[in-house]
């Protein structure tokens, strides 16, 4: 019950993008069609759910039981970097043609704030699925991760889609490009927010 | 470059926000008041120009391929350094801005800027591109948060202008959006009308 | 100006460059420690004499925990003298929009409320964050109201509250937990009441 509490939660009521506004450069950035909205989705999913059983691992095996938490933006982040380096290469050996779909993506994510903001959510918020606030275990951590890259890769695509439609409409000059996309990208979390109270 | 373009260039011709579009998440995240916009503005200037002048000084002794691990290590230790500062002396900003503090490390205009000038650059010229970017950052920061506060709860700078609520939906995230689109259709017209 | 990498020097530096932040970092936190210590303490502190009477102690000296339903909760004694003039009891729920909603309830001796501080929230801005002092009109409603018969419950549920409007998920959670806070102080007076034989605690 609690894991669908907190799949609804991030993929719907506080999505990632529209309503936390973690990953919007790449969200605004590779959002021009759909088919690489997908991939990048694909590539975050990936990559999220491994660095975040990675970072959560660290935080409480490395860095907390040597008293050292203030090390956690360098830790996590170069955790985040090596991991991606590693994605790449075992990708390119391993699955020549999914490295080919995913690849060009993966150099982007370590930037790409929902990473390391889900990382650093995951081992400092309190939660309050299903009584008392509490810290998300192991587990319940990467269901997070993953129901948030989710999240992420719903809101690119459906975001993607509706800019492949804008692309064919007659939008006045200073309206073209950015900005139509960022009002476009404000209806669609004006949707989202109808979800506002369902967790 | 003049020194002096070196500062006003990222105010307005290559400002971050408005031309580059980097740096968007901080942009809509925290901008929910003009106070909330200029604080994170000015904690990511701090970490931009420092980091820009670190670099600048390292560049020449680190080895190509571990350069973007390198900067990164940098930029992080400066970020870590600043969490710790707001922390002691201004707490409230500090709770605030939250989760968006740390993230300044992966803030595409910190990493870019590392990149495309502070490698290439010397520390005075790095520290200069960094105060110029950092301004242009905040000032962008600042007015999509006046802009917000003032739709959204009618006030300005946390002054009541106008009693009662104002258009909610600007303090909320879709306002965010729309407000920064809005701001930038009349930026470009700005811009083309200027040349 | 990038030179040649071999896997040497790339260790190398980039050893360095942490071990060398890493030690920056570590005399930060050494010199920042105390300021956020303190910093940290003046919120509690200020909280504390926003919500109870006038006092002459350190609260945060006299603290001490009192458990409710296995759970723990921090209570500072405001005195005068060595007459206890009220209770600032730190409280929480869990119910709030965003999640945790974490309160300061201060108790006059005669079990009136005398304010209430949120010490800190995840509610939306422009809405449930209403329930800050000075945001809204909502918290002055809780000052001097005694639980005992002002019901701690929206109108909506029959209480005596008015809720803020469109928020009335916060206004619950608030009002959760001022009753928790009120609890918890009927334990605190409860002892000093035995203590001096009679309450006034009407």
């Amino acid at each position: 019950m609690e894991y669908i509490l907190i799949i609804i939660s991030a993929v719907f009521v506080n999505n990632i993008l529209l309503s936390q506004f973690l990953g919007v450069c790449p969200f605004l950035g590779v959002s021009n069609k759909v088919s690489t909205a997908a991939g990048m989705a694909g590539a975050v999913t990936f990559v999220m759910a491994v660095a975040t059983l990675a970072t959560y691992m660290i935080q409480n095996y490395v860095l907390v039981p040597l008293g050292i938490e203030f090390m956690q933006t360098i830790a996590f982040i170069l955790v985040i970097a090596g991991l991606v380096q590693m994605v790449e290469i075992i990708l390119k050996k391993v699955s020549p043609s999914l490295y080919q779909a995913l690849g060009i993506y993966l150099p982007l994510i370590t930037t790409n704030c929902a990473v390391l903001g889900v990382a650093i959510i995951v081992v400092s918020k309190e939660f309050t699925f299903g009584g008392d606030p509490h810290l998300l275990n192991l587990a319940q951590s990467v269901v997070f991760a993953i129901a948030n890259a989710l999240g992420f890769g719903l809101a690119m695509i459906l975001f993607a889609g509706l800019r492949e439609q804008l692309e064919l409409a007659n939008v006045p000059k200073p309206f073209k490009g950015m900005p139509i996309a960022l009002v476009t990208a404000g209806i669609l979390a004006l949707s989202f927010m109808g979800f506002a109270g369902l967790v | 470059m003049s020194k002096f373009n070196l500062v006003t260039k990222g105010i307005f011709k290559e400002n971050p926000i408005f031309v580059l579009l980097l740096g968007m998440c901080p942009t809509l995240g925290t901008t929910t008041s003009a106070i909330n916009g200029m604080g994170m503005g000015l904690a990511t200037m701090f970490v931009l120009i420092m980091s820009n002048m670190v670099i600048s000084a390292i560049a020449g002794f680190v080895p190509a391929k571990v350069r973007i691990p390198s900067f990164i290590v940098v930029i992080a230790a400066f970020v870590t350094v600043l969490q710790f500062l707001m922390q002691a002396f201004t707490p409230g900003l500090y709770e605030t801005l939250g989760l968006f503090i740390p993230l300044i490390v992966v803030n595409c205009i910190v990493l870019g800027r590392a990149e495309a000038f502070a490698s290439k650059n010397g520390v005075v010229d790095s520290a200069l591109d960094g105060i110029g970017i950092g301004l242009g950052f905040t000032a962008a920061l600042t007015v999509l948060g006046m802009v917000r506060e003032l739709l959204g709860s009618a006030s300005i700078f946390g002054i009541k202008l106008i009693d009662g609520d104002g258009i909610l939906v600007f303090v909320l995230a879709p306002g965010a959006f729309i407000a920064l689109g809005y701001l930038l259709v009349l930026f470009n017209k700005l811009k083309s009308k200027i040349s | 100006m990038a030179k040649e990498s071999t896997l040497k020097n790339m260790v190398v530096t980039l050893t360095l460059i942490t071990l060398i932040a890493s030690s920056v970092l570590g005399g930060v936190y050494a010199i920042t420690k105390e300021p956020i210590d303190a910093a940290k303490t003046a919120k509690t502190n200020n909280a504390i004499s926003k919500v109870v009477p006038e006092f002459d102690n350190d609260p945060s000296a006299d603290k001490f925990i009192k458990e409710l339903d296995e759970k723990s909760y921090v209570v500072y004694p405001a005195k005068r003298g060595d007459e206890i003039v009220g209770y600032a009891v730190e409280s929480y729920t869990s119910g709030g929009f965003g999640g945790r909603i974490l309160l300061m309830v201060g108790f006059n001796a005669d079990g009136t409320i005398n304010n209430t501080a949120v010490l800190s929230h995840a509610e939306t801005p422009g809405l449930g964050d209403k329930m800050v002092e000075g945001k809204s009109d909502f918290s002055v409603q809780f000052k001097g109201k005694n639980p005992a018969d002002f019901k701690l419950l929206v109108k909506k549920d029959g209480g005596d509250v008015d809720a803020i409007t469109a928020s009335t998920i916060t206004s619950r959670a608030f009002c959760d937990a001022v009753t928790t806070a009120w609890e918890v102080y009927n334990l605190c007076a409860g002892e000093t009441q035995t203590e001096k034989k009679e309450g006034t605690n009407e």
